[in-house]
């Protein structure tokens, strides 16, 4: 009863993103990463060409995670209201910024021949 | 119940709160609770009303009672979740945000009645309902909510609501937007904007300070604040029942230039002049060793915007029933419950559940998630012919929303401690972002979750 459920949780989920636009991103956030799993035992190394591109995606993941976050919640940057507020901030940012990357290095391994 | 609701109230446990921040779904997976055992039993069961707290008790009695007769009793198809209503009385969420069919929440297994209760009789063990159907009951939950007495508020009508600046957040999801209508359109051209609380009892005692915040924030959006003036009439000479949040919003009032009223209980409005009547209630006491009687007075404070809000008090059948308080909120007919096991204390096979309660505290819809579980152990333990060990320490939450995109996570009990669920993470009493993102994001859902039993 006081207890967390799967169950919950998913339904925690849906409600904030929306029932389709959750399980599209649940989805989405599986196949790629299988696929950047797939390439990397693939190519047996990382590409350091390829990393390289997707640390420069990096602040646009960012940045899209947190315009992501304040959209869905009518709120924004004024709104920072303590310690908390920052590291909420910036654990959406690095998540936006990790999730781009891989996505990066993955379509370029995926795209292009192996270097 | 309402508006506010709350981590404990909310998430479904701390360890739930951080197994949702980490996003881990084998942690959770793994985190499953084991059942509770099932229990044979061939009782009668009857429960009146089927809101946040009969629904929710329902599906947990439907899970864990094998054989007994479950019936609930209400007319009503729609079901509302109330926290709701400030989102879209702040043009935040269509009506449409509230609004379920009860039906979409009741086990199958139960017997839904879709009529009101029309008596109670606990002496006789029965409720008959509207059309005439009379159920015997072996234990009774009473979870029948409240009533708002608009006509209580003289010479307001619902049908004014969204017209010539007059509000109502509470009436309802299609009245919370037709208010946000009204302050939208006050909003645009700033003025006089008057808030208050009744005098009685009443559901989310934050929600109408809430209403203000947000209303002041959108005269400063919009650049007609400077040109508007904000009044808050409270009823007593405080802001909140809890002292130290009382201090808090006090500052936060003064803050926002908000010019608050002590002891004003709105007595009536007049809709054509744009002016509400509020009466300052008669005291005695005590001058220089002489009892010196001081007369209520009447005060008349003109406005653009006023969001109303009627006195509170039980459902006439429960008032009717034999099961309020004597001595206690009299006209009010709260229900005499334990305020620890929430059982009553003169039937002790009927429990009280959420707003009907006669407790000090929490007519929250927070206070009914740890409600459920309480009356859960008991009643199950009483079909055991064992006690129950359960108990509820008065704990209720509140989402002040301070404008939009921020609020402050106020938990409290019965005693007025602060109870925070993320102590030292969320501070109670800061303006904060992440509380803001609590109340818009997990808070229905896990609302949702309780009803189905699940939270």
């Amino acid at each position: 009863m006081k207890q967390l459920t799967l169950e919950t949780l998913i339904a925690v989920w849906e409600e904030m993103f929306g029932r389709s636009l959750f399980w599209v991103m649940l989805v989405a956030a599986v196949v790629i990463t299988a696929a950047y799993v797939f390439v990397l035992l693939r190519d047996r190394q990382m590409s350091m060409r390829k990393f390289f591109l997707a640390q420069l995606s990096m602040p646009f993941g960012a940045i899209a995670a947190v315009l992501f976050v304040q959209g869905i919640t009518s709120s924004g940057f004024r709104d920072i209201g303590g310690p908390i507020d920052v590291l909420v901030l910036l654990a959406v940012a690095a998540a936006g910024a990790v999730g781009l990357a891989i996505l990066v290095y993955t379509a370029q391994s995926l795209l292009r021949k192996p270097t | 119940m309402t508006e506010s609701f709350y981590p404990r109230a909310l998430l479904p446990s701390r360890r739930g709160f951080f197994g949702l921040a980490a996003g881990g779904l084998a942690l959770s997976a793994a985190m499953k609770p084991a059942r509770a055992q099932t229990v044979r039993s061939k009782a009668r069961i009857v429960i009146v009303g089927a809101g946040a707290g009969g629904t929710g008790m329902a599906n947990r009695l439907a899970e864990r009672l094998d054989g007994a007769e479950i019936t609930i009793v209400d007319g009503r198809k729609d079901h509302w979740y109330q926290p709701g209503f400030t989102l879209i009385a702040a043009g935040l969420k269509p009506a449409g945000y509230s609004v379920s069919g009860t039906g979409d929440w009741l086990p199958r297994s139960i017997n839904w009645v879709e009529e009101y209760a029309a008596n109670i009789d606990p002496e006789a063990q029965t409720v008959t309902t509207t059309g005439g159907t009379k159920l015997d009951y072996d234990y009774l939950i009473v979870a029948a909510g409240l009533t708002l007495n608009w006509g209580g508020v003289e010479g307001f009508d619902l049908a004014q609501v969204g017209k010539d600046g007059i509000g109502a957040v509470y009436a309802g999801p299609d009245y919370a937007e037709a208010t946000w209508r009204a302050m939208d359109a006050f909003t645009d051209t700033g003025g006089t904007a008057l808030f208050s609380r009744p005098a009685t009892e009443m559901k989310c005692a934050g929600a109408p300070l809430k209403y203000a915040f947000l209303t002041d924030d959108y005269l400063r959006r919009k650049g007609t604040r400077d040109k508007s003036q904000m009044i808050y009439a409270a009823n007593n000479k405080a802001l909140f029942g809890v002292p130290i949040v009382n201090e808090k919003l006090k500052l936060l009032f003064r803050d926002r230039g908000v010019d608050v009223r002590w002891d004003h209980v709105l007595k009536g409005i007049d809709a054509s002049a744009k002016t509400a009547t509020f009466v300052t209630p008669a005291v005695q006491s005590i001058k220089d060793g002489a009892i010196v009687d001081t007369a209520a007075v009447e005060h008349t404070i003109a406005y653009d915007f006023i969001n109303v809000i009627p006195p509170m008090v039980a459902p006439k059948v429960v008032q009717e029933s034999g099961l309020s308080w004597a001595d206690k909120w009299v006209g009010q007919g709260w229900i005499e419950v334990d305020q620890s096991t929430l059982r009553h204390l003169r039937y002790p096979n009927v429990f009280g559940i959420g707003d009907i309660n006669g407790v000090p505290k929490g007519k929250t819809a927070a206070s009914v998630k740890w409600h459920i579980p309480v009356i859960e152990d008991h009643l199950i333990a009483s079909i055991q012919g064992k006690e129950g060990t359960e108990t509820f320490n008065g704990y209720t939450s509140c989402p002040m929303i301070t404008r939009i995109g921020r609020a402050m996570l106020i938990e409290f009990d019965y005693q007025d401690n602060l109870v925070p669920s993320f102590p030292g993470v969320i501070a109670p009493l800061e303006e904060l972002w992440i509380s803001w993102l609590m109340k818009e994001t997990a808070l229905k859902p896990t609302y949702n979750a309780m009803l189905r039993g699940k939270a």
